[in-house]
């Protein structure tokens, strides 16, 4: 018998304004109203000052580690501009953008990142789970949120976000296998930055694409350039379709680029070269927007001024807001541990400064004595 | 009333809080058509459709990760892992995750979900399906964590545990899944998780056991004359140390009776606690019958690993000898 082929296909790549300035009038036309293009590129330059503010309270001891998102701000924005407003966004931590366009105050994810767990106590109506410290775990956390909304006969999905190297844990792919053969409405989102810390993609997927991973399972792939707000526009506006529609996953790979360090606690330079942080740099999706809102004439060097003082103002406030919150109270290590605190840790709370944790004081001699005195 | 084993009782237990909240779901490794391998969950998918009894893909990490966020999303899933072995691809879920959830997000979230697992030897199964691990759980902050020793206390006990707006993990005995037979109330009631039952009273000397292995204290305690209270823990965590201190109190001796392996075995912990607060009371140091700190052994020789009667009367007459 001849060979036959088993499977034949490819994944789109969908590029429409590029870093030259082009634009495909074709995919790209009447995607995004210029009224919305003014508003998230505000977002972005808002996003890309709390980085540099974050960056310097860390460096003078006002804040702990934070991850900066400077460079993939088109991604998790141009996601969060695309879903519905209750739909979940189901995130790691480098969404800021889009996790802002939802509405969460500025000042949680400062305080998140202050060491306060009051930072996650995200309100409900925001549909946006806590910060997700480990890797690639939510994605299953989303297959279920979109699974409950499906289950009760809701339109809601799920987009939950994650990076190249969460693509390399066993979570990633049993999300994708349940959502695929239990036809789940679940939008995978990877921001492909070329780095997990110092590891790069290569070594995450030898592949040509991470795209194709969803293909294993079934699931309908697509890349895009992610720094490109159009393109993510794009892809989203298809994948929601999918989702939302016909309760079938897909799976986006945004490529794009961590400009700065994995976080504060890292430093970059010993691992990539300058020329390629360049070339990346030459990509920035912010850069692309501006210099697109000014060759359509929406945008000038006087609104830029005024928008960088607007930047400038809302961080400050929002690290002002952070800064006053009190102290969290100390008996909010034990209160929260269940909905009702079992006797042993209301004991321990209660007796934390004290060296007899849980005994009975009428046992001890010399509590006895004294009793007795 | 009816004569039910403890599958039974669980069955019926999943049944009754099916009916009551539409919100409760069950899923996992051939549970569905199939009934679960142990049948646990028996005609549950005819009865409540696909929807509601679903069979998933043969991933442990992906039931608990779905079914943590089918609980944030507001319904109670009741996942099975099928063997206690099998936890170990869904630890980081339960341990990362579902146990804090409520922590990480001061209630904004929660995890209200109840994992059920056949739990511990004796049943000549093959490898990783005889453990016991209840103390790595008891040990996160975070989980409660269930083992009934009776049909009875197995479906108040799960009731329980769905109701609970914490996760749970909900270990069931495997050896004592059929073993015996117990009337158990058709009517739905509940057992509180937290609180022991004292199955027999006794005055010179108490057992404390929970799981399969209160059977064998049963049968120590048959073989005695002296008088001997048994307490049945129910509930690993949170544990009723008030149970277990009135009892010492009163006897001055105890063992505690375990097929978990001894060292840093949750009857490590639970010495510790009587040492704290019935020190002046102890007639004898708190004995220990556990598993070893090996590997659980293949089954020729598993019932040289677990607890019997003749090795807990062993420590009965050594204690009462002080």
């Amino acid at each position: 018998m001849p060979i036959t082929k088993a499977l034949e296909t490819h994944i789109d790549h969908i590029s429409i304004l590029d870093e030259h300035g082009s634009f495909d009038e074709a995919l790209g036309k009447d995607l995004i109203p210029d009224e919305d293009l003014l508003k998230l590129y505000q977002h972005m330059v808002v996003c890309r000052k709390l980085d540099e503010i974050a960056f310097k309270l860390q460096r003078s001891g006002r804040m702990g580690t934070f991850p900066q998102n400077m460079g993939q701000e088109a991604t998790s924005l141009g996601a969060a501009y695309m879903l519905d407003d209750t739909d979940w966004m189901v995130t790691c931590y480098r969404e800021n953008c889009g996790l802002f366009w939802r509405g969460l105050p500025m000042e949680k994810i400062l305080q998140h990142w202050m060491g306060d767990e009051r930072g996650n106590q995200i309100d409900r109506k925001h549909y946006c789970t806590p910060i997700a410290v480990p890797i690639g775990t939510q994605m299953l956390h989303a297959t279920g949120l979109a699974w409950g909304a499906k289950y009760r006969g809701e339109s809601q999905i799920a987009c939950t976000f994650f990076g190249d190297g969460a693509t390399s844990e066993g979570d990633f792919h049993e999300a994708m296998n349940f959502a695929a053969n239990l036809d789940i409405p679940v939008i995978f989102f990877c921001q492909n930055n070329q780095w997990a810390i110092s590891v790069p993609t290569s070594i995450q997927c030898s592949a040509p694409t991470v795209a194709q991973r969803g293909m294993a399972y079934g699931v309908e792939c697509l890349q895009c350039d992610g720094n490109d707000i159009f393109a993510v526009a794009w892809c989203m506006k298809k994948a929601i379709e999918s989702a939302r529609d016909h309760n079938r996953p897909v799976f986006i790979e945004a490529v794009t680029y961590r400009l700065g360090d994995h976080t504060t606690a890292d430093d970059a330079r010993r691992y990539r070269d300058e020329e390629e942080v360049a070339l990346w740099q030459s990509r920035d999706p912010l850069k692309r927007m501006r210099t697109f809102l000014e060759s359509k004439g929406l945008w000038n060097d006087a609104q830029q001024a005024e928008l960088d003082e607007h930047a400038e103002a809302t961080v400050t406030a929002a690290v002002e807001r952070a800064e006053s919150i009190e102290t969290p109270s100390r008996d909010d290590i034990f209160n929260w541990t269940f909905a009702d605190i079992p006797e042993q840790i209301a004991t321990q709370r209660d007796t934390m400064r004290t060296t007899s944790i849980g005994q009975d004081p009428s046992q001890i001699a010399s509590e006895q004595a004294t009793t007795q005195a | 009333m009816a004569n039910l084993t403890l599958v039974q009782a669980i069955n019926l237990a999943l049944v009754q809080e099916m009916e009551k909240d539409e919100r409760v779901m069950i899923l996992g490794e051939d549970v569905g058509l199939n009934g679960g391998v142990f049948r646990v969950t028996e005609g549950l998918f005819n009865r409540f459709g696909g929807d509601r009894v679903i069979d998933t893909p043969l991933a442990e990490s992906g039931i608990i990760g779905t079914s943590i966020g089918l609980a944030m999303s507001g319904q109670r899933p009741v996942p099975e892992i099928q063997f206690e072995g099998f936890l170990g691809p869904a630890y980081d879920q339960i341990c990362s995750h579902a146990a804090r959830m409520r922590t990480r997000t001061r209630s904004a979230f929660t995890v209200p979900m109840t994992i059920r697992v056949p739990v511990g030897g004796g049943i000549h199964a093959p490898e990783l399906h005889s453990d016991s691990p209840e103390a790595i759980y008891a040990h996160q902050p975070g989980l409660k964590v269930v083992m009934p020793a009776s049909p009875y206390d197995a479906k108040g006990l799960l009731i329980s545990a769905i109701r609970d707006p914490d996760p749970v993990i909900f270990f069931e005995p495997k050896r004592i899944y059929r073993a015996f037979r117990e009337e158990v109330p058709e009517d739905e009631y509940t057992v509180p998780i937290g609180k022991a039952r004292t199955v027999c009273e006794g005055e010179e000397l108490t057992i404390v056991s929970w799981g399969a292995s209160v059977v064998q204290c049963m049968q120590a305690i048959e073989r005695s004359n002296d008088s001997i209270e048994l307490i049945d823990l129910r509930t690993i965590y949170p544990i009723d140390m008030d149970a277990i201190e009135a009892s010492v109190k009163k006897t001055g001796r105890c063992v505690i009776v375990h097929e978990a392996p001894r060292t840093s075995g949750f009857g490590a912990e639970i010495a510790t606690q009587i040492m704290e607060r019935c020190f002046l009371h102890l007639e004898a140091p708190v004995q220990r019958v556990a598993g070893f700190d090996t590997i659980m052994p293949y089954y020729k020789l598993e019932t040289e690993y677990l607890p019997d009667a003749d090795r807990i009367e062993k420590a009965i007459n050594e204690i009462r000898a002080y």
